[in-house]
């Protein structure tokens, strides 16, 4: 049963990856050469500069070519990516399923992409937005990581609190009601986070604000074009096969009067 | 096969728990936890796919070099993760 929600999990999330490889070609490839282009242009004028000055700049050597890491690179890293956060969101899924809610296996899926979207993507990165090459001091990475894996694994925290509260007030107060009370709950926690955890700024002045904007959001829609796909085509093909099951007892059942 | 046994009760040899999934979006039996455990160890696999994908040649490393850092390079930036 695992193993096949697990192997079901991890096809969706292949096919996700394509999808969102798909949409990162089109939407995102452009900003990234943007901001690349932003970045040749300020390496070359301070090469100018030293050079003016007398000293020399070793340049840096490409492992891999711009063509490369544009089209091989970007499928490997959104399927790799894809495919295992399909594998997670299965085995979440075999945990949820028949706890969580008084919901089929449809709407519990939709709803694990949900939660699992606002917790894993959206909720860290309202605090450290997504950022395009250029962006950021290559010294201050270690703090960076650091803070976004915190940001992440507090908000993730506070989503599973959230959770298992709305189950429990559910009882008392029906299952508005808690969803409501949880929902505020999960916010509070996480704006406390965000507000204790250090500012990050690093933009640099004069980087194009419309390539900046236009990277983040192209983040945003893949990350809800991954999560969208794993919420309702998990749950397609879970909802399918329990429906197989439920029209199998049927006709046992239409059998058995006969 | 008889579900009901004679004077309509249900006859508890053949009602079987999965016989009540009438409705194909019903409500499921939970599988148990001890099931669930043993997978979790293709969960930790998943998390070090994401991190080779998210971190790897940044922060920490545990293959030396740049390559796996610049092979997916567009595919961090565009996830959202810290780079560079």
């Amino acid at each position: 049963m695992v193993r096949t929600l697990l192997i079901r999990g991890m096809l969706v999330g292949f096919l996700a990856g394509l999808l969102v490889f798909g949409f990162a070609r089109v939407f995102g490839e452009p900003q990234v050469d943007r901001a690349i282009a932003f970045e040749t242009a300020m390496d070359d004028a301070r090469i100018k500069a030293d050079a003016a000055r007398g000293i020399h700049d070793a340049a840096e050597p490409e492992l891999v070519s711009r063509p490369m890491q544009a089209s091989y690179g970007l499928l490997t890293g959104v399927m790799v990516y894809g495919t295992a956060f399909g594998g997670l969101f299965a085995l979440v899924f075999a945990f949820a399923n028949g706890r969580l809610v008084a919901l089929g296996p449809r709407a519990v899926s939709g709803l694990l992409g949900l939660l699992g979207f606002v917790a894993f993507y959206l909720v860290p990165n309202l605090k450290y937005p997504a950022n395009p090459p250029s962006v950021g001091h290559p010294d201050t990475i270690g703090l960076r990581t650091e803070l976004y894996v915190v940001m992440m694994a507090l908000s993730i925290a506070a989503m599973v609190a959230a959770v298992m509260l709305c189950r429990r007030l559910a009882f008392r107060y029906g299952a508005w009601s808690a969803a409501t009370i949880a929902a505020a709950s999960y916010i509070a926690a996480v704006a406390v986070a965000a507000w204790a955890l250090p500012a990050i700024d690093e933009v640099p002045g004069d980087f194009p604000a419309v390539v900046l904007w236009n990277f983040r959001t192209d983040s945003f829609g893949m990350q809800l074009l991954l999560w969208t796909t794993l919420g309702l085509g998990f749950g397609v093909l879970t909802g399918r096969a329990d429906a197989d099951r439920g029209r199998r007892s049927m006709r046992q059942i239409s059998a058995a009067w006969r | 096969m008889a579900l009901f046994q004679p004077g309509g009760t249900l006859d508890p040899q053949e009602f079987q728990m999965s016989d009540t999934t009438f409705h194909p979006d019903g409500v499921v039996t939970p599988i148990p936890v001890r099931e669930i455990l043993p997978w979790l160890i293709f969960g930790a696999l998943m998390l070090l796919a994401i991190y080779f994908v998210g971190a790897e040649e940044g922060a920490t490393a545990i293959v030396p070099g740049m390559y796996v850092h610049e092979w997916v390079h567009d595919s961090r930036h565009l996830l959202g993760f810290p780079c560079h």
